[in-house]
């Protein structure tokens, strides 16, 4: 199957993630939906605990089975992944689908050379020989900008630095040409030249493969600049979608509004202080009721008849834009005027 | 790697010396005469100063000690026994047989015992701490932890005993526990050690499931677990080649003891199943105020768990490439 026009690489459709703990349900991702085209990026932002990371387990279905409820759609080239089989998922991830995680030290096996841990995606998927898989994983480590890969390939993760590690972990990850790639706050863990350098480095990777990427991070500057769209997550639903630009200059929802205020703005005065978002992040277990970000939103009381905590605002999209508030779109506008005003001061 | 396991030598022969000339402090420690009981009853001060003389106590105990001592490394004279060659672990004070040929003598006993109890009890105990990891939570994880927990409140003496009576001595279903030599006749050999193992093993058996399990259920948690599986790995691959991996560190280590203590001796178990092994013949050198084959004795187990502690450090390393030897 190859993907349309009319049908996007990868969609996300009403997803819901429930997990039954011992205190009781958790809705870790509660009626998410969205589209990503190829050689596009989207950016996922959003606190701890907003379901950023479930979505994306769940894509790669790596989530735990007995414990989970799942419902929605979540097609990749047209294939429906939820109810794929054990196999089928083994068959995709790794190749058409991968990850990169965020802690590389963590994430690389300590026991095994960082020549074989990449190699062996390449096997798993290829059926390459062993020397065939080498060879390969010197080129991703060359082209991932290893210096000597073919001495580093033998190498444990112990023996790289941290920035290393985690261009060995992009190089696992692109090893079989993934059309799409997932990557969890792949720069959170690094200083901010390394930083720069794998956001480049993803960036001519996605050029030259046409790879469509997810990428999650709760850093609105690393959003700025390698994502085409964004997606704001709060407790476990979008609140806001649209292009980089739209979210970040005009953005409609308080949420996306305080996310933009608890961040500091080179242009602007230096001494305007930092506004952090009062309260914190919602129980997934007992979410609030209406809008879940109604205890920490200081514009719910605009809102007539305590709507806020009563009804759960729509996302209503169009044209890829929209923001699930019960603000009208003129209030919002002025709201954010004002908003906008009391930070350049 | 070299120079790790000289180093390491070099610290075991530095605890073995410490552990004999702590034995030998402790032996003299009791009042209790070694000669008086080899003098029988009409003895005279004169009989008992001669005995005294053959048994090469006659000095005083630093220097028996270096006495000892030398005989490892040199070998030793006894003006009762004639020449004993190094390493010379002295006369027994009871049998006035050479220490190291008992020794010798009662080592395959004791090392079938041990390897072969341990054999049963890592198979049995880790694999069933790791189906208890892949059934995680369900009826199968419920059973092996709560048969652990009750196998590992057992006591030898008390189901060796039970087992005895049931099973030899009631049912007939096992032989009556004997040592055989191997090279004699590998079927007696067996038979006879077989109940001896098994019960041995249960005590163990319960240590393992619960260790193998809960090591893995961490390990398998561990997000390089999930980074395998991301990458397309299998679900039996990334359990066997990286959670397993990961979690044999600490089984590794405290199986090396285990082996180590059980060649030392399984006394109690020697003892319930009436086997001539080490841990009887310890106990029997205390009774009989044997010193130097309770010196003998001492020394092998402690040697036992040392070198046994070296090697677990050197399959650590192998394990984890992280942990380098020096």
């Amino acid at each position: 199957m190859t993907s349309t026009d009319q049908q996007p690489f990868l969609s996300v459709r009403d997803l819901k993630v429930h997990f039954s703990t011992e205190d009781g349900v958790v809705k870790a991702v509660d009626g998410l939906t969205f589209d990503l085209a190829k050689g596009k990026t989207l950016g996922i932002v959003g606190e701890s605990g907003s379901g950023k990371s479930v979505t994306n387990l769940t894509i790669l279905g790596l989530h735990d089975r007995e414990r989970t409820a799942i419902d929605g759609e979540i097609l990749l080239d047209g294939k429906e992944l939820l109810t794929a089989s054990e196999r089928e998922l083994e068959r995709l991830r790794g190749n058409k689908m991968s990850m990169i995680f965020q802690d590389a030290l963590a994430s690389l096996s300590p026991y095994h050379t960082i020549g074989r841990q990449i190699g062996e995606t390449y096997r798993k998927h290829t059926g390459a020989s062993k020397k065939e898989a080498r060879e390969r994983a010197i080129e991703m480590l060359r082209r991932v900008g290893i210096p000597q890969p073919d001495v580093r390939v033998d190498d444990y993760p112990h023996q790289f630095s941290g920035g290393m590690r985690q261009r060995a972990m992009i190089a696992m990850a692109l090893v079989c040409d993934p059309e799409l790639l997932i990557a969890d706050e792949p720069t959170t863990a690094l200083d901010v030249t390394v930083q720069a350098q794998i956001m480049d480095l993803l960036k001519d990777l996605q050029q030259e493969f046409g790879t469509a990427i997810i990428f999650i991070t709760h850093d609105l500057g690393v959003i700025a600049d390698i994502a085409d769209d964004v997606l704001v997550m709060y407790g476990g639903r979008c609140v806001e979608r649209g292009t980089k630009k739209e979210v970040l200059r005009a953005p409609q929802h308080p949420y996306t509004w305080g996310l933009l205020g608890s961040m500091p703005s080179l242009d602007g005065p230096v001494d305007v202080p930092l506004s952090p978002i009062p309260g914190s992040p919602p129980s997934l277990l007992n979410p609030p009721s209406g809008c879940r970000f109604h205890p920490r939103c200081t514009f719910a009381e605009k809102v007539a008849d305590g709507r806020c905590s009563s009804e759960r605002p729509l996302l209503e999209v169009t044209d890829g834009r929209g923001a699930a508030c019960h603000l009208t779109a003129d209030q919002r506008r002025d709201f954010f005027a004002d908003y906008a005003a009391t930070r350049s001061h | 790697m070299s120079r790790f396991l000289i180093r390491r030598v070099l610290g075991a022969l530095v605890i073995l010396l410490i552990i004999s000339a702590i034995t030998f402090g402790l032996f003299y420690a009791i009042p209790r005469d070694p000669a008086m009981m080899s003098c029988g009853k009409n003895c005279t001060p004169d009989m008992l100063a001669q005995i005294r003389h053959n048994l090469g106590i006659d000095h005083p105990v630093p220097v028996q000690y270096w006495y000892w001592l030398k005989g490892v490394f040199v070998g030793r004279d006894y003006a009762g026994f004639g020449n004993c060659n190094a390493p010379c672990l002295g006369y027994s004070f009871a049998n006035r047989e050479p220490v190291l040929g008992t020794i010798m003598d009662r080592l395959p006993t004791t090392l079938s015992l041990a390897f072969g109890a341990a054999a049963v009890f890592l198979v049995f105990g880790v694999g069933a701490g790791m189906l208890a990891a892949v059934k995680q939570g369900k009826a199968l994880d419920k059973i092996a932890s709560s048969a652990s927990l009750f196998g590992s409140s057992l006591q030898i003496y008390f189901v060796g005993y039970i087992a005895m009576f049931f099973l030899v001595s009631k049912l007939g279903l096992f032989s009556q526990p004997s040592w055989t030599p191997l090279t004699e006749d590998p079927v007696a050999w067996f038979s006879g050690l077989l109940l001896p193992w098994l019960t041995l093993a249960i005590i163990f058996t319960a240590n393992y499931t619960r260790m193998t399990r809960s090591q893995l259920v961490e390990q398998l948690s561990e997000d390089y677990v999930r980074t395998a599986r991301a990458k397309g790995l299998s679900r039996a691959n990334v359990f066997f080649r990286f959670a397993w991996r990961g979690a044999m560190g600490p089984i590794v280590t405290v199986f090396g003891i285990d082996l180590g203590t059980l060649i030392g001796g399984a006394i109690i178990t020697e003892s319930v199943f009436s086997l001539q092994g080490i841990g009887r013949l310890a106990v029997d050198s205390v009774s009989k105020s044997d010193l130097p084959m309770l010196l003998g004795v001492t020394v092998l187990s402690a040697g036992a768990i040392v070198l046994f502690n070296i090697i677990v450090d050197a399959v650590y390393a192998f394990i984890d490439p992280r942990i380098r030897l020096a």
